[in-house]
C-alpha cells in the first residue's frame, strides 16, 4: 500500500500538471476561432447529454494542423528556430567548455568561490537581466558607447534587434546550464590520465582532444541537451532583443495567441513544438540512464 | 639475473644510463630533494625506498618529466633531459592508480603511445599482441578497464607502459593496490618481464619486503636525501646508518661507548651492571666515542643456560612473545627494562616451546652478528 502511494505520487503530479494541461491544448488546438469567451468552439456541454458529447467530437478536425502546412511562416519559424537553438547550443558549449575547464583546474579553495560566481546572475529576474542587455546593446548602449571611445568603430553598429542579439542573449542566459555539467565530469577527471596520456607521447593539445574531451562527453551532451530544449522554443529572448526579422517559434506563438487571438491555431503551433521537443528530451534522458550506468 | 656477475655499479668503467647531479627540487619553502647525485645502470632494477614524503615519488616524476629540477641535472643515457618534456622521453611510466584511459578498451590502452609515434598499423597490432601475450591478457583485450579485476588492470598498465620499449620504466607503487597474496606473484612476474624485455627499472615504493624482492639495488631515501645506495643483501646485513638499519627489517639498537681492543675489534659499554659486548668492526672508531650496534633479532641466539663459547651474553626474562607461525619473536627484558627481541624458527610444536612468559633465559651473538655504527 505504502508503494502504491509512493509510485502514485509522481504519477498524479505529471497528471494534474504536464498530461491535464496537454488535453487542453491539444483539444483546443483541434477547435475552430470564435468570437466568443473562450474564444474558441464547441465547448463540452454535458447538459446535453451523450448527444452534447457525440457532436462535440464531431466539431473536432485537424484543421489547424493543415493550416500550419499551408503558410509557410510556420514551418519557417520551426526551421529557424532549430537553426538558432542548434548555434546557439554550439556557441554556448565554445564559451562553457574553458570556463568549466578553468575552474576545475583552479586551486581547491578558489571552486565554491566560482561556482557561486556562475550562479549569481540566478539571483536576478531573468527578464531585468535580457532587459540589461537592450542598455549595453542599444545604439547608444555602452557596447557601442566603448567601441566608440576606443576608436575600434566610428559608427555605431546595429546590434540590438539583430539575431546576433538572440545569439548573445541566448548564450549568455543559458551558459551556467552547460557550464555546470561540464564542469562535473572535469572534475571527476583524474590528473594522472592526463599525465599518463603525456607520458605516452601525447602533447598537451593531442592529451585534450584525446583524453580530456571523450571523458567530459557526458558532460558535454547533458550541457547541450540543457540549452538546446529550452532556446528551441525561447521567446523572451527574441521579442526583447531580436529584431522584426528574427523569426522564432516562440515569438509567432506568442503573437497568434495575443495578438491574432487564434487560440486554436496557436494550440496547435505549441503541440508540434512538444513534439519536436520529444525527440531531444527523450535522447537526453537516455544519455542521462547511460552515464548512471557507467558510475555503478 | 645472473646475479653473481651483473654488478656493473661496481665496474668504473660502466657508464650509467641516468644520472642525477646535485640535483635540488623545491616546492615553495619546501625542499623535496637535497643536493642528491644518484647513478643507475642499464638493465637494472632500482628501487627507490622510503616512507612517505621522502621525495621518493619527487624523484620519479622527475625523471618521468612532470617536474623540472629546480637545481642541477639529470641525464638520461648521456643527454641531459631536466628540462625536455614528458612526451619527448624515451621513459614511460606506470601510475600507482594505473590511470588506464576508461574510455579505450584494454587493447587500444596499449595501442595509445604506439598511435602517437604514427607507427604503420601492422606494426602497431603486431605490438600490442605481443604485449598482451607478455602479460597473459589475449582474453581481455577487447573489455573496457572497468571490465577486469585489479591484477589485470595492474598488467594492462604495464603492459601499456611497456610496448613503446622504453629506454626506462618508472613504477610508482606498482604492487599497492593488489592484495598481499597476488602482489607476491606479481613481484615475480615483474621479474621475470624485466628480465625478458631487458628494459632498465626504477621501482618507487614505501614497502620494504618488495624492493628487497625485486631490486637489484635499493635507495633508502629519508627526507630528500639518500640514506644508503646498495644492493637488498648489504643494505640488510650492512647497514650504513641507525635509520636504514631501523628501516629496513627488525633490528635491535644497542648504544654504548666504544672502546678498541685489537685489530678491528672493540669493546661497548652499554648498561651499568652489565658485561661489555664485543664487536668486529672496518669501521674506525675513538675510544670512548659513542656507538650503536645494530643486531637483527634473528642473530639473537636465545638459551635457558649461559652458552660456554658466545662472546656475548646478556641475560633477561620473557616479556613478550609474538607468535608468526613459522617463527617467533621473543621481547626479552633486562633488568635496566631495555626490551631485546631474539628470533627463533618454529621448528617444534607451539605446545613444546621452551620458554613462556616471565621465564628468565639468557641472550647470546657473536662478535661478528652485529653492526657498529656511529650514529
Amino acid at each position: 500500500m505504502r508503494r502504491l502511494i509512493l509510485i502514485a505520487v509522481p504519477y498524479l503530479w505529471l497528471l494534474a500538471l504536464f498530461l491535464v494541461p496537454f488535453v487542453i491544448v491539444l483539444k483546443i488546438s483541434l477547435s475552430d476561432t470564435a468570437l466568443a469567451i473562450p474564444p474558441y468552439t464547441p465547448t463540452l456541454d454535458l447538459s446535453a447529454g451523450w448527444q452534447g458529447i457525440r457532436d462535440f467530437f464531431a466539431e473536432l478536425d485537424f484543421e489547424n494542423f493543415v493550416w500550419l502546412t499551408q503558410d509557410d511562416l510556420y514551418w519557417k519559424a520551426y526551421l529557424s528556430s532549430l537553426w538558432i537553438a542548434l548555434a546557439s547550443t554550439a556557441m554556448t558549449l565554445l564559451v562553457a567548455y574553458p570556463i568549466a575547464y578553468g575552474m576545475a583546474r583552479a586551486p581547491e579553495e578558489w571552486r565554491p568561490t566560482l561556482m557561486m560566481l556562475v550562479i549569481l546572475p540566478f539571483w536576478t529576474s531573468f527578464l531585468i537581466r535580457v532587459y540589461s542587455w537592450m542598455g549595453i546593446l542599444s545604439q547608444e548602449g555602452f557596447l557601442n558607447q566603448f567601441l566608440l571611445w576606443t576608436g575600434v568603430i566610428s559608427d555605431p553598429l546595429q546590434i540590438l534587434n539583430t539575431n546576433t542579439a538572440v545569439y548573445i542573449g541566448i548564450v549568455y542566459t543559458y551558459l551556467p546550464f552547460m557550464i555546470l555539467p561540464i564542469y562535473a565530469t572535469l572534475d571527476r577527471l583524474d590528473i594522472s590520465l592526463i599525465e599518463a596520456a603525456e607520458d605516452l607521447g601525447c602533447s598537451r593539445a593531442s592529451a585534450f582532444w584525446l583524453v580530456t574531451v571523450p571523458l567530459s562527453k557526458n558532460g558535454i551532451i547533458a550541457g547541450c541537451f540543457l540549452v538546446f530544449i529550452p532556446a528551441l522554443g525561447e521567446f523572451v529572448i527574441p521579442s526583447l532583443l531580436g529584431g522584426s526579422s528574427t523569426l522564432m517559434i516562440g515569438k509567432v506563438l506568442w503573437e497568434e495567441f495575443f495578438s491574432n487571438r487564434d487560440w486554436p491555431v496557436a494550440s496547435a503551433v505549441a503541440v508540434v513544438l512538444l513534439l519536436i521537443l520529444v525527440v531531444p528530451i527523450v535522447l537526453f534522458q537516455k544519455n542521462q540512464e547511460r552515464q548512471q550506468e557507467a558510475e555503478k | 639475473m645472473q646475479s653473481s656477475t651483473f654488478e656493473p655499479w661496481n665496474d668504473p668503467e660502466a657508464t650509467p644510463l641516468i644520472r642525477f647531479w646535485n640535483v635540488t627540487k623545491k616546492f615553495g619553502d619546501f625542499t623535496a630533494i637535497h643536493d642528491l647525485s644518484l647513478e643507475i645502470f642499464e638493465r637494472e632494477f632500482f628501487a627507490l625506498l622510503g616512507p612517505s614524503g621522502c621525495g621518493k615519488t619527487t624523484m620519479m616524476r622527475m625523471l618521468a618529466g612532470f617536474e623540472e629540477p629546480t637545481r642541477g641535472t639529470i641525464e638520461l643515457a648521456g643527454q641531459d633531459i631536466a628540462h625536455v618534456p614528458p612526451n619527448k622521453r624515451a621513459v614511460n611510466m606506470m601510475f600507482q592508480s594505473y590511470a588506464l584511459f576508461p574510455h579505450l578498451t584494454v587493447w587500444d590502452n596499449i595501442a595509445f603511445g604506439l598511435r602517437r609515434d604514427r607507427k604503420p598499423k601492422d606494426e602497431i597490432a603486431a605490438r600490442v599482441e605481443e604485449m598482451l601475450k607478455l602479460t597473459r591478457l589475449e582474453k581481455f583485450a577487447r573489455r573496457k578497464p572497468d571490465q577486469i579485476s585489479g591484477g589485470q588492470r595492474q598488467r594492462v598498465a604495464l603492459a601499456r607502459s611497456l610496448a613503446k620499449a622504453p629506454k626506462l620504466l618508472l613504477l610508482d607503487e606498482p604492487l599497492g593496490a593488489l592484495d598481499a597474496k597476488l602482489r607476491q606473484d606479481t613481484q615475480f612476474e615483474l621479474m621475470d618481464i624485466q628480465e625478458k624485455t631487458g628494459t632498465t627499472f626504477v621501482i618507487v615504493t614505501h614497502d620494504q619486503e618488495e624492493a628487497m624482492t625485486v631490486a637489484s639495488r635499493i635507495a633508502v631515501m629519508d627526507e630528500g636525501r639518500l640514506m644508503q645506495v646498495d644492493t637488498p643483501d648489504r643494505i640488510y646485513e650492512e647497514p650504513g646508518s641507525v635509520y636504514v638499519a631501523d628501516f629496513i627489517g627488525d633490528v635491535n639498537i644497542i648504544e654504548g661507548r666504544a672502546t678498541p681492543q685489537g685489530e678491528g675489534s672493540y669493546r661497548i659499554d652499554w648498561a651499568e651492571g652489565q658485561p661489555p659486548l664485543t664487536a668486529r668492526s672496518e669501521r674506525r672508531l675513538a675510544a670512548g666515542q659513542t656507538c650503536y650496534l645494530a643486531i637483527r633479532p634473528e642473530k639473537v641466539a636465545i638459551t635457558a643456560d649461559r652458552p660456554a663459547d658466545a662472546a656475548n651474553a646478556i641475560q633477561g626474562k620473557v616479556h613478550d612473545i609474538a607468535y608468526l607461525g613459522n617463527l617467533s619473536t621473543y621481547h626479552v627484558r633486562l633488568a635496566d627494562g631495555q626490551i631485546i627481541k631474539a628470533q627463533t624458527s618454529n621448528r617444534r610444536r607451539i605446545a613444546r616451546r621452551q620458554f613462556t612468559w616471565e621465564d628468565t633465559v639468557w641472550l647470546s651473538w657473536t662478535a661478528t652478528a652485529g653492526v657498529l655504527l656511529e650514529n
